[in-house]
């Protein structure tokens, strides 16, 4: 994993329909914290959302004025750009149960069905 | 908790110290806060946490040319901006100039999950950034606590401020943390236990429905500061403190003595009238003229090219103008010239340290020479008299401080005015003039004493207190007899005195006219008497030659008889011997 990469998610058939997700992990360096929220993230995506994410890699030590346009505070922070609104969980998303909350997830896939 | 090591640490290097520009401030903490270490500013709502913050960096740019950081949780740049418009800063300049950076920091709660560990990295690569950017000295945090509602986990938050210190001081910036205040504590979340160097609370009370602000400094480790509580300003030009408890007793004096502006008034002060910088209270009851005798002085400072404020604490500056106009003195012209400014304020306007504070900055902008306080005694009613005591006499000391005369003015109520005043103020003041009411034979007149003019000899006269078309006038009152008379009386007095007077006078003059006219009389009898005696002369000497003539004719007579006779002997005496010795010497 480096800094700002865009990660894109295995493409699977049949998701032209269903939403595209874009998140974007803030993260200060390659700190074990980072890591572990990186490998979080991946998990959940692959198994909530499969072919249907790009997640996005800010190292805010290299680039602060992103920490600042999108009001990132506590780090990690993962943003839920697309779809909006906006929703925001910050941690190690260790939490997988809080993760799905925050994102929305449950909900956001009953819509779409 | 480290802040042992932190006290113990503070005398050997000589704690280094930022001044913070606010006005006071810099005085009361005996050259500022600490300079590289976080200050905890705490209070309530509206204390004027934030104003003291910006005012913090904003004068750390313009007077010191130290770059500031401002991180607000509370407000947005462009409402800052905005605000501080309207006290004359523009902080959109100085974040253009690269000397300002204002930062909004801002999570809600509402659309945010935690989710496992985290820190506040985040805020840390912000605040880093900031100050890098533009080489900032001075960092501002307000209201840190607004972290403690972003966040739910305490013991994270808790850890994390403690690194955000360390992290400040690490940078070696100088920085001020607002917090809320507390029930019982400082700050609502104990900001305190991590801001170990410097505590200062600021503090928003209502009195008898008078607000006043107060600032003082909690604690400050390893520096000597002022313990009071200290009134603070908030105006146009941003916090000032006044640290007016701080004054000492060793202010200048001067022997340069200035003129009341009432002749004979300066003829009762040793002929020269007040020191400079002396303090004159004028005491009477209502309607006596104390503000005309102020407004004398007034005159007469603006007369020298002087300036003057009048702090007037009851009337307009139109009214008194206009009232002034009337015993014939005009101030407008001095309002015009710029020598003379008003300052009319109520007294319940704000409390008595406020208003302190207010003329002290009044006072500071303008530079008098002489101020006028008119009542004094007014400002009582916005509080205890004790404490407009100890309000008047930090005023007369500063006002002594800067060489400026002062005149207050002090109503007295009460059956005996000359005994006390209603503030107990006289012993802090170096001349008292008491202005009385003189009753008698129907009527009350206005008399003037000088109960006492420190350093000079001065009358113990009373003189009578005239208000004429041309000012004031002091006439000498009549004292005789029947007492001491003073208004239609003493000019009853004087008037009969005057018919006395002239009554000697025609006396006088009539006994000389009368004396004229004997020496005429005399002197007429004088020339008939050398008349007669002329006469009687002239009348003599015709008869005693008349006389002689008869005497020769009757020689001749004799002789010629004796011729006839052919005598040889009779008259021989007589006519002969001439003959004989005349034929001798032939």
């Amino acid at each position: 994993m480096s800094a700002d990469q865009i990660v894109k998610g295995t493409t699977t058939a049949g998701g032209a329909e269903a939403v595209h997700w874009l998140l974007t992990l803030y993260v200060a360096g390659q700190t074990p914290r980072s890591v572990t929220a990186f490998s979080n993230l991946k998990q959940i995506c692959e198994e909530h959302l499969p072919g249907r994410y790009d997640i996005e890699i800010v190292d805010v030590v290299t680039k602060p004025e992103l920490a600042t346009r999108d009001q990132v505070v506590a780090l990690p922070t993962l943003v839920r750009k697309l779809p909006e609104p906006v929703r925001k969980v910050i941690g190690d998303l260790s939490n997988k149960e809080k993760v799905l909350v925050g994102l929305e997830v449950r909900t956001m896939e009953r819509t779409v069905k | 908790m480290a802040a042992p090591t932190t006290s113990m640490q503070g005398g050997v290097p000589l704690l280094l110290k930022c001044q913070t520009g606010v006005k006071g401030l810099d005085e009361i903490t005996d050259g500022g806060i600490p300079r590289g270490r976080p200050t905890l500013v705490c209070g309530g709502t509206g204390c004027g946490k934030t104003l003291l913050g910006m005012d913090f960096v904003i004068r750390g740019i313009v007077q010191f040319n130290e770059p500031g950081v401002f991180f607000s949780f509370e407000e947005k740049p462009e409402e800052l901006i905005q605000n501080y418009a309207s006290f004359g800063v523009d902080l959109e300049g100085l974040t253009r100039e690269g000397k300002l950076v204002l930062e909004y920091v801002h999570i809600d709660r509402t659309e945010i999950e935690e989710a496992g560990d985290y820190d506040l990295e985040g805020l840390f690569v912000r605040l880093g950034h900031s100050i890098d950017t533009i080489g900032a000295q001075r960092v501002v945090i307000d209201t840190l606590e607004a972290l403690f509602s972003m966040f739910a986990n305490d013991m994270v938050l808790r850890a994390e401020l403690r690194r955000l210190f360390a992290f400040l001081k690490g940078k070696g910036v100088t920085t001020i943390v607002t917090g809320e205040t507390g029930a019982h504590t400082l700050t609502r979340f104990g900001l305190e236990e991590y801001v170990a160097d410097c505590v200062i609370a600021l503090d928003h009370t209502v009195k008898e429905q008078i607000a006043t602000r107060r600032l003082r400094i909690v604690k400050y480790r390893g520096s000597s500061h002022g313990t009071n509580e200290y009134p603070f300003l908030i105006d146009h030009q941003g916090l000032s403190i006044l640290p007016i408890t701080s004054l000492k007793l060793d202010h200048p004096v001067s022997t340069e003595r200035i003129s009341t502006g009432i002749a004979r008034l300066d003829n009762m002060l040793g002929g020269q009238g007040f020191y400079r910088g002396s303090s004159v209270l004028i005491t009477g009851t209502a309607g006596t003229g104390k503000s005309s005798l102020a407004a004398h002085f007034v005159d007469a400072a603006c007369r020298r090219g002087e300036r003057a404020i009048y702090f007037a604490f009851e009337e307009s500056q139109n009214q008194i103008i206009r009232n002034m106009r009337s015993i014939g003195i005009d101030l407008e012209q001095w309002v015009t010239r710029g020598l003379l400014t008003f300052h009319n304020t109520r007294p319940t306007m704000y409390g008595l340290e406020m208003h302190l504070v207010s003329m002290h900055k009044v006072v500071e902008t303008a530079a008098p020479s002489v101020v006028v306080v008119d009542p004094v005694s007014n400002l009582i009613s916005t509080s205890s008299i004790r404490e407009a005591k100890a309000m008047l006499s930090r005023l007369v000391d500063y006002l002594k401080l800067k060489e400026i005369t002062a005149i207050c003015t002090d109503l007295a109520t009460g059956p005996n005015p000359a005994e006390s005043t209603e503030v107990g103020i006289s012993s802090i003041m170096d001349a008292w003039l008491l202005l009385q009411d003189i009753a008698g034979s129907g009527e009350r007149n206005r008399g003037l004493y000088v109960l006492k003019s420190r350093g000079m000899q001065h009358s113990n006269q009373v003189r009578e207190f005239i208000m004429t078309n041309d000012g004031i006038e002091l006439r000498d009152v009549y004292v005789g007899s029947c007492g001491v008379l003073t208004g239609a009386a003493r000019t009853a007095q004087e008037a009969k005195e005057a018919a006395e007077a002239l009554q000697r006078r025609q006396d006088i003059e009539r006994k000389q006219r009368q004396l004229e006219r004997r020496k005429i009389a005399i002197d007429a009898q004088i020339m008939a008497l050398r008349t007669e005696y002329e006469a009687d002369q002239d009348e003599l000497q015709r008869v005693i030659a008349q006389a002689k003539r008869q005497e020769e004719r009757l020689v001749l007579d004799a002789e010629t008889m004796a011729a006839a006779r052919q005598s040889d002997n009779l008259c021989r005496s007589a006519a002969a011997p001439e003959t004989v010795q005349g034929g001798n010497q032939v």
